[in-house]
């Protein structure tokens, strides 16, 4: 083939392959999942994006006698782009629900859109409080940041330990974990003092030496995941693990998914999350088992089964409708309720946010690999900001 | 060529400033667009706000010689500006797109002094500390800004009281593609005036520029202004057609990836930030569209390449390209407006 007739017969190639893409069959619920896949959250949206096939492989692709086809697409963890994004899959692919969105700006940029359109909008991953009050399109199957740290603050207090530092990631859940841990703290008699770090690029040293001279009981950390491990070798690095001050946060420094990398200076920090690869149930172990021999050995992690039980809540609801999208399917999922891999869950009637339970966790070495063994159980937490 | 230096000069600017037929067919298709391509208009409207977002670059990198590593410090301005201006004061978007654009301006003229200050390397820092000092401004000032959680509640007015912004994106691209299409009429008359002819003379050769009374100072302030004016312009569009600002508006990637864009499509000619853009974001869409995890890795494949292959412009290489489907001997490489 000379280079001539190959460029052309690339060229056909290519207009055919666009133009398959446009020719899909028309009688399908389409499912439009948008997650950042590159970028510094990368984990977040390889995790989701796993778990949601692991569950439509398990479930099969036919509800109601019409197929289910996933839509992946990728947002950079840009905020303009997740919305474009969900823009399109709304009006161009005609999607019957969103779902995904890795960070909490990611869904209030879509959130007006979903009530717009009236389409049913999932959130597996962003977690601050407000997300579910900005449309009522939207069911959250990740975590609300108020429903782990608010117990938490209250579980640590009464471990008698008087004075806590916090160092939280300056953005939205990250004031809400040092809002509701330092408030619910207080209020059980402790003392807390507040220290914020950058999102973008943080370096924690600065923080780590304030604390260093503080010398409090136990020092707070929220940061979001896949930074858990940097804050964690700084952490070891300044000799903090040495000097008698605790380690605690919610599960996001110690990520299952990241944990293994951090090594052995995890060891002993205790942590309150929703989520364990190692919690003990045998939804968990059939769970986690399945979703690393679908991917390679990956330890599926808190994201991970937010978006499993995404999908979950998606089937179930698409089930009572019979395939039907809209309102009727939000108030489909209204108050389901299932056992998930990370325990009882339910979507609260009223809210449409997340009750579960809340697990204090220690980091262990089990097998030869680092794990949160859950050894105290917080149970039905709805998310106390919503809560009055 | 014969005649006075006054004569030449009057010559060389009449020619470059005539209209070449790639730019009727070019303005003709994003036109054209509107009807032609109703299900893409969204992808469209960024694609575009992107290519005024270059063409504010070329102002400066193309014409002027001022590289910026942060000129989504302006970009980022005028979208916070116009998003805060809708929430705050009244949604009408021409308003909040002309205030915010001179606002642009200000801020561009204010910082143009820092600029001076340097060459090459210096420029660099300067203006990637300009942006980063906005972006942390942006990020504390939670109670103006929204901070990271971004701008929300911004509820635009319908253009001119009579197209709401529709769920399509079709008045959104119009009125980008509108104002895009008059701010390069505006830019393309000055490029090709005495005043762009000047902007050039400082760029190849500043000491010389200087040496025959050409106030290089001023000019680099003005031109510097517009640029930022122009940036500003195209924040305020992204932020009035998403009805959203987050700090992404300000990082430093936006400043990165519209210099890759001019990388791509060429300086100096104000259609390189176009070709650009839509290279950049169509490629960006159609390969994530393929391949949602590892999109970023075929980009760079493709930027090297287009790196190895040569630096010579887009329009040049697509004409070899269709020259060469076609069984045609390779035409020379020729500017558009106002090259050398």
């Amino acid at each position: 083939m000379s280079r001539r007739n190959f460029l052309k017969a690339g060229a056909v190639a290519m207009g055919l392959a666009l133009m398959a893409g446009t020719a899909l069959a028309q009688d399908a619920i389409k499912i439009g999942l948008i997650l950042p896949m590159t970028g510094p959250f990368t984990s977040t949206g390889k995790q989701i994006a796993a778990a949601a096939q692991l569950y439509m492989a398990q479930k099969g692709t036919t509800i109601a006698g019409k197929k289910v086809e996933l839509i992946i697409k990728d947002d950079t963890g840009v905020a303009d782009v997740t919305r474009r994004i969900a823009q399109e899959l709304i009006v161009n692919d005609k999607v019957t629900a969103i779902a995904g969105f890795g960070l909490t700006p990611l869904a209030l940029a879509t959130a007006p859109l979903a009530t717009q359109a009236k389409t049913p909008m999932v959130v597996m991953s962003a977690a601050t409080g407000i997300i579910t009050e900005r449309s009522p399109f939207i069911v959250r199957t990740s975590q609300v940041v108020p429903q782990i740290a608010g117990p938490f603050g209250e579980w640590v207090a009464k471990q008698g330990m008087k004075r806590v530092v916090t160092v939280v990631t300056d953005y939205g859940p990250g004031h809400d974990v040092e809002k509701w841990f330092s408030d619910v703290f207080k209020a059980n008699g402790g003392q807390v003092e507040n220290l914020r770090v950058p999102l973008a690029n943080p370096d924690f040293s600065p923080f780590l030496q304030k604390v260093a001279d503080s010398k409090p009981d136990a020092l707070l950390v929220f940061v979001p995941s896949g930074v858990g491990s940097q804050f964690m070798k700084q952490f070891v690095e300044r000799g903090l693990d040495k000097s008698g001050i605790k380690l605690i946060g919610t599960g996001d420094v110690t990520d299952d998914d990241i944990l293994n990398t951090i090594g052995d200076v995890a060891l002993g920090v205790v942590t309150a999350h929703h989520y364990s690869a190692a919690h003990d149930s045998p939804e968990n172990k059939a769970f986690v088992e399945a979703f690393k021999k679908a991917n390679n050995g990956l330890r599926p992690n808190f994201m991970a089964v937010g978006g499993y039980d995404g999908m979950h809540a998606l089937y179930e609801g698409l089930k009572k409708t019979n395939g039907a999208g809209g309102e009727a399917l939000v108030e489909a999922m209204k108050g389901l309720s299932w056992m998930s891999p990370r325990g009882p869950m339910s979507i609260d009637k009223n809210t449409r946010d997340i009750i579960q339970n809340v697990y204090i966790r220690k980091v262990e070495k089990v097998g030869g690999e680092l794990f949160n063994i859950e050894f105290a159980t917080i149970p039905n937490v709805k998310d106390p900001s919503k809560a009055k | 060529m014969q005649g006075t230096p006054t004569e030449i000069a009057t010559r060389h600017l009449a020619e470059t400033s005539r209209w070449k037929p790639m730019e009727f067919v070019f303005w003709l298709v994003a036109f054209g667009a509107i009807w032609l391509l109703p299900s893409h208009h969204l992808i469209l409207n960024e694609i575009i706000i992107t290519a005024l977002f270059a063409m504010s670059l070329d102002l400066i990198l193309g014409y002027a010689g001022i590289a910026s590593l942060g000129h989504a410090a302006f970009f980022g301005f005028g979208a916070y500006f116009a998003g805060i201006f809708a929430i705050r004061v009244i949604g009408d978007p021409l308003t909040g797109l002309v205030l915010a654009t001179l606002a642009s301006g200000a801020l561009g003229f204010i910082t143009s002094f820092l600029v001076l200050r340097g060459v090459d390397l210096a420029r660099l820092m300067v203006t990637l500390g300009v942006a980063l000092v906005l972006g942390e401004i942006a990020n504390k000032m939670t109670w103006l800004t929204g901070g990271a959680d971004g701008l929300q509640g911004v509820v635009m007015g319908p253009v001119l009281g009579l197209f709401e912004f529709d769920l399509y994106g079709r008045t959104a691209y119009v009125y980008s593609l509108v104002i895009t299409f008059l701010l390069f009429l505006m830019a393309r008359r000055i490029v090709v005036s005495p005043f762009g002819l000047s902007l050039r003379t400082i760029r190849d050769n500043p000491l010389r520029a200087r040496a025959i009374g050409i106030p290089v100072n001023r000019r680099l302030i003005a031109v510097y202004t517009l640029a930022a004016a122009y940036a500003g312009a195209a924040g305020a569009l992204l932020a009035q057609t998403t009805q959203f600002v987050s700090l992404d508006v300000i990082a430093l990637h936006r400043s990165a990836d519209v210099l890759l864009m001019l990388v791509i499509g060429g300086t100096g000619y104000l259609y390189g930030g176009f070709a650009g853009a839509i290279v950049f974001k169509v490629l960006q869409d159609v390969i994530s569209n393929w391949t949602p995890q590892y999109w970023t890795f075929w980009i760079g494949l493709i930027l090297v390449i287009l790196v190895l292959i040569g630096r010579e412009r887009m329009n040049h290489r697509a004409a070899v390209l269709w020259a060469r489907l076609r069984g045609k001997p390779e035409p020379r490489p020729r500017t558009i407006v106002g090259g050398h």
